[in-house]
């Protein structure tokens, strides 16, 4: 928090160790740049394999059991047995299906994920074969902007995926999940506006450079937590996955894909995940730099070994989600919509104004601690403030609630087929006759 | 010519060609597609002038967004998979004679204009979000605070159109609006 | 492959890689997996009972509103990207601020409308 992190980079010339500026991008020779291109292909496919591995090694454990451990040593090739197996499958397009928008669906959902690494930085400057080259693709000055427009192009995956199914539950569960993606994709793009601010850039590099003396995920904790939540929405994973909500829609848009084209999708998935994680380690987590009490030793942002800090950090952020994964529930999409909308969005953006405010006082020449003070007699007024509203509030739509279902009790118990709205959401009848076969009139009638 | 020239007359005829297939298909969703592809040449169009901040809000507004929102009302009705009849009028001439002379005018405007004008593209870019930045809070404030004004009217506009749909369950007892397929036997 | 042109060059050659890759898969998956479709195969999945009726269904038009709001942020946010980019640097400071906060401002009074009329609330 300090204003030597203001103060943009100087522009050095290469040198190993050193953090990269935009400048010491594009002086690379051909083959390193196809060379690059080309393991960030093959990293992404290992890291979903090994994902995938992990994901099932890691949450039969939290669960007691021992996951996959027949194919390989631990279970580690069945991934690929997996992999191999699902292309080989056969592809069943249905008859109704848009053809063209059928099949262009998975690509694009897939690729939009694997250009986003593009601007990922794996490391600072090192040396190949004696070029000094920085570890990353290319950076671009709007590179995190680039990373959102991906994101918003892999929506198009989704939606057409659904909507070229020509399956009532593909359509439903593609409009869901396109509604769930664009929401989070907000609070997403908010939570990064505090990070700008302190950078004062959009590129991945400078970003990571101006996190050398302190990580965002301290000083911009709120938009930590914001971009957390909103990343896990972003690629529909648990709590936050009911594009498949298997109880309600069957797969979801995917319902009508198999084979290949099912794996895309699938695909798909863990890059964005990959992705997301990469990105949260980027802007949040210090990118390739040390932890703190290893950042000390000399050298340890230096050559090859912030490649390991980075991996480090991205399996950590990986193991995140398979935690939250094991651990809970699905929300409801109400509920869903209601943490985006009404909680992730506004809160943003208070963030954000708090962060500005925060800066011009300072720049005016008002203390750090002041400022705090003031901040911390606001946030607990405020904490106060809800506090109460909430339980005013929450007492009487509590009491509410209770009258309205007790009143609704009451009067589905005399009808025969049951309130299949019952209490706002759709329940089957459970009490229908034609449940304990006793009527068979009304079984015909159900065929009907 | 410059590759970079080369690539630009790509550009717009792709652009161009995208532009008459949004309004020549019969199939209603395709429609839509070849406006992305149409957004899409134009963010590339942006990108090799060196705006690319521009060229990335163009993706991210243009096609991740407005497009969506098109499709999004489009599946509102029913979407309907294969050829629409509906999509071609009488009035074609009239379209053609129309669009041709408002593609006419413009060109005449721009070429009228800059004429002479003649813009060195290259390195340092013009279009980084620092520039813009700049031109928007020090030059242009006063449009960007009527934008502000703009969206929201057009918002406010939007949940107008759509309330009667939206109401807490109890108050609507005309129609409740179903989510589930329509038919017996699904499920 | 140097500079501005260079950096979208090699972003164009990863997008290219990416083409190549997926093209490669399609192509490969379709020599190598077994291809027997019979009519029984080629109905619409669904939930596994057989479909009736046309394979479409009404959508919200809640979506439609999400979706309005969607775009309505999304400009709000690119609009905050270049603010915070030349916020901190010298000349803008309180000014700049202010005019922030009655962009937003305004659009907060939208976000609190659609609040207000219970568009925001999922039923």
């Amino acid at each position: 928090m300090t204003t030597s992190l203001l103060a943009a980079p100087p522009a050095t010339p290469l040198a190993a160790g050193e953090a990269p500026t935009l400048e010491a991008f594009g002086l690379d020779p051909w083959w390193l740049i196809l060379a690059k291109a080309v393991l960030i292909f093959v990293f992404l496919m290992l890291m979903v394999l090994f994902e995938i591995w992990f994901e099932r090694r890691f949450m039969a454990r939290m669960q007691n059991r021992l996951g996959p451990n027949r194919v390989g040593p631990l279970g580690l090739l069945q991934p690929i047995a997996d992999g191999l197996k699902l292309p080989l499958k056969e592809d069943l397009v249905p008859r109704g299906v848009d053809r063209p928008v059928f099949i262009l669906a998975p690509a694009l959902a897939t690729m939009p994920a694997f250009l986003a690494f593009a601007i990922i930085p794996f490391g600072p400057t090192v040396s190949v074969f004696g070029h000094q080259t920085p570890l990353q693709l290319a950076d671009l000055p709007v590179a995190v902007l680039f990373v959102l427009a991906m994101s918003s192009l892999g929506v198009y995956g989704i939606v057409l995926g659904g909507w070229a199914s020509a399956s009532p539950y593909s359509l439903l569960g593609g409009l869901r999940s396109s509604a769930q993606v664009i929401s989070y994709e907000i609070g997403m793009g908010l939570s990064f506006v505090a990070v700008f601010l302190f950078a004062g850039s959009l590129s991945t590099s400078e970003i990571v450079a101006s996190q050398e003396r302190i990580w965002y995920a301290v000083v911009l904790f709120p938009s930590f937590v914001i971009y957390a939540i909103t990343m896990v929405g972003e690629v529909n994973r648990i709590p936050f996955d009911l594009p498949e909500g298997e109880g309600e829609l069957v797969g979801g848009f995917h319902t009508e894909y198999s084979s290949l084209k099912f794996g895309m999708f699938m695909l798909a998935e863990y890059v964005n995940m990959t992705t997301v994680s990469a990105l949260a380690v980027t802007l949040f987590l210090g990118g390739w730099r040390a932890p703190w009490p290893i950042s000390l030793v000399d050298g340890a942002n230096a050559g090859w070994w912030p490649v390991l800090w980075f991996m480090i950090k991205l399996l950590l952020t990986i193991s995140f989600f398979i935690w939250l994964r094991a651990t809970l529930p699905r929300v409801r999409y109400d509920q869903l919509m209601k943490l985006g909308w009404k909680v992730l969005i506004p809160g943003a953006l208070a963030w954000i104004m708090v962060v500005a405010t925060i800066r011009v006082l300072r720049n005016e020449g008002i203390s750090t601690q002041q400022v705090f003070f003031a901040v911390a007699i606001v946030l607990g007024i405020y904490i106060v403030a809800s506090y109460l509203w909430d339980a005013v509030r929450g007492n009487r739509r509590d009491a509410e609630e209770q009258e309205a279902t007790a009143a609704e009790r009451a009067g589905a118990g005399d009808s025969t087929g049951g309130d299949p709205m019952a209490g706002g959401y759709p329940v089957p009848p459970l009490d229908a006759p034609h449940y304990h076969g006793r009527n068979s009139t009304s079984k015909e009638v159900n065929r009907a | 010519m410059t590759p970079a020239d080369v690539v630009f007359l790509f550009l717009g005829a792709v652009t161009l060609g995208s532009a008459v297939l949004v309004v020549t298909t019969r199939q209603l969703v395709h429609a839509a597609l070849w406006l992305v592809v149409t957004f899409g040449a134009l963010a590339a169009s942006y990108l090799l002038l060196t705006a690319e901040f521009v060229a990335w809000v163009q993706v991210l507004i243009y096609v991740g967004a407005v497009v969506v929102l098109l499709l999004f009302g489009i599946m509102l009705t029913r979407a309907p998979i294969g050829r629409s009849e509906g999509l071609d009028s009488a009035n074609r001439p009239v379209a053609i004679a129309v669009a041709a002379a408002t593609a006419a005018l413009l060109v005449t405007v721009v070429v009228a204009g800059f004429r002479e004008a003649y813009v060195e593209l290259g390195d340092p870019p013009a279009g980084t979000s620092g520039q813009m930045g700049a031109s928007i809070f020090r030059t242009w404030v006063l449009p960007f605070e009527v934008l502000s004004l703009l969206l929201l009217a057009a918002l406010i506009g939007a949940i107008v159109l759509s309330r009667r749909e939206i109401q807490p369950p109890g108050e609507s007892s005309d129609e409740r609006p179903t989510e589930r397929p329509t038919g017996p036997g699904r499920g | 492959m140097d500079g501005y042109f260079g950096s979208y060059l090699v972003v164009a050659l990863l997008a290219g890689l990416g083409v190549a890759v997926v093209g490669g898969a399609f192509t490969a998956g379709r020599l190598l997996r077994a291809q027997r479709p019979t009519p029984e195969k080629l109905i619409t999945y669904e939930c596994g009972v057989d479909p009736v009726g046309e394979g479409w269904a009404q959508s919200y038009v809640r979506y439609y509103v999400f979706a309005y709001l969607y775009v309505v942020f999304a400009v709000d946010a690119v609009f905050l990207f270049p603010w915070a980019t030349v916020f901190a640097a010298p000349g803008y400071g309180a000014v700049t601020l202010v005019e922030m906060f009655v962009f937003l401002g305004i659009i907060a009074v939208g976000l609190l409308y659609a609040w207000k009329k219970g568009v925001l609330t999922w039923v």
